[in-house]
C-alpha cells in the first residue's frame, strides 16, 4: 500500500505557527515557556516552535529535549530501546509553563511516561500538551492543548512524519 | 543481547552503543532525583564468589539506580562455605526469581556455564571471572578514555587511532583482556608491556605489540598508559624477583609520570598498590582517571543492566 500524503511542508509550517500562536495567547505572554520535544521529531517540532515563538516575542521560549525512554511501560515487551539524549534549557523547569511537544499523538502511554520524566526533573507551574497530529485511540485519560491536525485514522494504519532535519528531502506527513 | 560475558562477544556498533547508552546514564546522575524507573519490579542478584569493593557496590548502585530489586550474595558466610555446588546455588536464585545474576567468580568460564547450562533463565554479567574476562571493566575504561578524548562530542565514536600501553601483570589480569579485545574492536592500538614472565603463552595471537621495557613504552609517547594491579594472590611463583625490583623496572614512579607526553592519561582499575605500580604523585596527578573510572564505572553497568533486561523477545 503506498502512503497517501495528508500534510504537505506548507500545511505543517501553517500548523506550527498557529500552535506557536496559541501557545503564547494561552500562556498570556508569561515569557516563561519551556518546549520539550519528545525525541526524535519531537525534538525538532519543539526547536521549530520556539523560533516563532521567539519571532513574535522575543525571549519568551527555550527548548529542549526530553527522552522518556526510561519512563515507558512497554519496555520489557518490545525490543530494548535506544534513549535519546535528554537536554533542559538553563534554568530548568521549577515554576515555568512546560509545553511537551510531539508528533503524533496516539495511545498517550509516551505522553504519560514524559509527565514521569518531569517529575524526576522538576516541578513546572503547568504543563501543556502539543502535537502535529492527533490520531485518536487514547488508551489513558490524556488530550492535547494543541493539535496541528486531528486525523482520525484505523489502528491498522500507519502515520509517517517526515521532517526535513531528520529525515531530509521536504516535510511531509503520511497515512498507509 | 541477553548476557555479557566476554567483550569479545561484542560488535563495534553494539560496543558504541553501550557507551552512547552510559553517557545517558551518566546524565542521569547529574540529577536531583537520580533514579529511574526502567528496572522497577526486576529483580538483580549479585553473586560475588571472590571479594570485591568497586565492582560490587558499583553494580549494586547501578541497579538500585534503575529501580530494580537487589539482593547481594558473597560467598563467605553463605552455603557457598558448606560446599553447595555452582548449579545448586544458580537453582536456588531462579526459584527465587532473579531476573538478572551478576557474577563473579574464581574459575574462567563460569559465568559462560551459568549462562549456558540452563540451570537458570536470567541475563548473566560476568564481573570478573578468573584470569579471564571483566567485560564492564574494560567498558569503562574505553568510556572513560572516549570521554577524555572526545569531551562532549563523545557520543557515537571510537577510539581509532587511540595509542594504549597496558603495563604490568598481563598473565593475571582479566581487565588486560577485556581491554585487549574491546579495544581492538573500537579501533584502538595497544601495546602491553610487562616481564616475560607475566604476558600469556600465545600473546603472539593476541592483536597488540608486546614489550618488556616500560621506558620504551613511555618514549613511544602512549595517549594512555593503563597501569595494572600485581595481584599478590595470585603469585604463586617467582614471577619477578622482588617487589623493589618490579616497581623500579615496570612501576609508574614521578620521574616517569615527568616523561610522559603532555595530556596523555594514567589510568588503574584499582585497588591500587600505591609505591608499587604507581606512585601516589601518579595516581593523584591530574592525568590520573582512577576516580572518574569508578564513577563512570556506575553509569556503565547501568547501561548493561538496561540493555540486558529490558526487551521481551523480538
Amino acid at each position: 500500500m503506498t502512503a497517501r500524503p495528508v500534510l504537505q511542508q506548507a500545511d505543517i509550517t501553517r500548523a506550527l505557527t498557529r500552535i506557536a500562536h496559541e501557545i503564547l495567547e494561552s500562556s498570556r505572554g508569561s515569557g516563561d515557556l519551556v518546549l520539550l520535544g519528545i525525541p526524535t521529531r519531537g525534538v525538532v517540532l519543539a526547536e521549530r516552535i520556539t523560533r516563532t515563538l521567539n519571532e513574535i516575542e522575543p525571549g519568551s521560549a527555550a527548548w529542549g529535549a526530553l527522552d522518556v525512554t526510561m519512563y515507558r511501560d512497554d519496555l520489557s515487551r518490545n525490543p530494548t530501546r535506544t534513549p535519546s539524549p535528554t537536554s533542559i534549557p538553563a534554568g530548568g523547569i521549577d515554576g515555568r509553563t512546560v509545553v511537551l511537544v510531539d508528533d503524533v499523538l496516539y495511545s498517550g502511554r509516551t505522553i504519560r511516561a514524559a509527565l514521569d520524566a518531569i517529575n524526576d526533573i522538576g516541578r513546572p507551574r503547568v504543563v501543556r500538551l502539543a502535537a502535529l497530529v492527533d490520531r485518536g485511540h487514547r488508551e489513558l485519560p490524556i488530550r492535547a492543548d494543541f493539535v496541528g491536525k486531528n486525523l482520525p485514522s484505523s489502528k491498522d494504519e500507519r502515520i509517517f512524519v517526515r521532517l526535513a532535519e531528520v529525515d531530509g528531502g521536504e516535510d511531509e506527513v503520511a497515512i498507509a | 543481547m541477553k548476557h555479557l560475558l566476554s567483550t569479545r562477544d561484542l560488535s563495534r556498533d553494539q560496543a558504541i552503543a553501550i557507551l552512547d547508552l552510559a553517557e545517558d546514564m551518566a546524565a542521569a546522575q547529574t540529577r536531583e532525583v537520580k533514579k529511574l524507573p526502567a528496572l522497577r519490579g526486576k529483580t538483580v542478584v549479585n553473586l560475588f564468589f571472590e571479594d570485591s569493593t568497586r565492582t560490587k557496590i558499583s553494580f549494586e548502585a547501578a541497579a538500585k539506580r534503575l529501580s530494580a530489586d537487589v539482593i547481594s550474595f558473597a560467598a563467605k558466610g553463605s552455603s557457598v562455605s558448606k560446599g553447595e555446588s555452582l548449579k545448586d546455588t544458580a537453582q536456588t536464585l531462579a526459584a527465587i526469581g532473579a531476573d538478572g545474576v551478576v557474577i563473579r567468580h574464581g574459575s574462567s568460564g563460569a559465568p559462560r556455564t551459568l549462562a549456558t547450562s540452563g540451570w537458570i533463565d536470567a541475563g548473566i554479567v560476568n564481573a570478573g571471572d578468573g584470569t579471564h574476562e571483566h567485560p564492564t571493566q574494560g567498558l569503562l575504561d574505553a568510556y572513560t578514555m572516549r570521554k577524555r578524548i572526545h569531551g562532549d562530542a563523545s557520543r557515537g565514536r571510537a577510539l581509532d587511532g587511540v595509542r594504549v600501553a597496558i603495563v604490568g601483570d598481563i598473565l593475571h589480569s582479566r581487565v588486560a583482556r577485556s581491554n585487549v579485545w574491546l579495544l581492538e574492536t573500537l579501533g584502538a592500538e595497544v601495546t602491553l608491556v610487562a616481564p616475560g614472565t607475566l604476558l600469556p603463552v600465545g600473546i603472539d595471537t593476541w592483536p597488540v605489540t608486546t614489550l618488556f621495557d616500560l621506558d620504551e613504552a613511555i618514549a613511544a609517547r602512549p595517549d594512555v598508559l593503563m597501569m595494572l594491579r600485581i595481584q599478590s594472590e595470585r603469585m604463586n611463583a617467582a614471577f619477578f624477583p622482588n617487589a623493589r625490583e618490579y616497581s623500579r623496572q615496570w612501576g609508574l614512579d614521578d620521574e616517569r609520570l615527568a616523561r610522559l607526553p603532555e595530556g596523555s592519561l594514567v589510568m588503574h582499575p584499582g585497588p591500587m598498590n600505591r609505591g608499587l605500580e604507581i606512585s601516589s604523585a601518579a595516581a593523584d596527578s591530574a592525568r590520573s582517571t582512577v576516580i572518574e573510572q569508578v564513577a563512570n564505572g556506575v553509569s556503565i553497568r547501568m547501561a548493561v543492566l538496561f540493555m540486558l533486561l529490558t526487551g521481551g523477545t523480538e
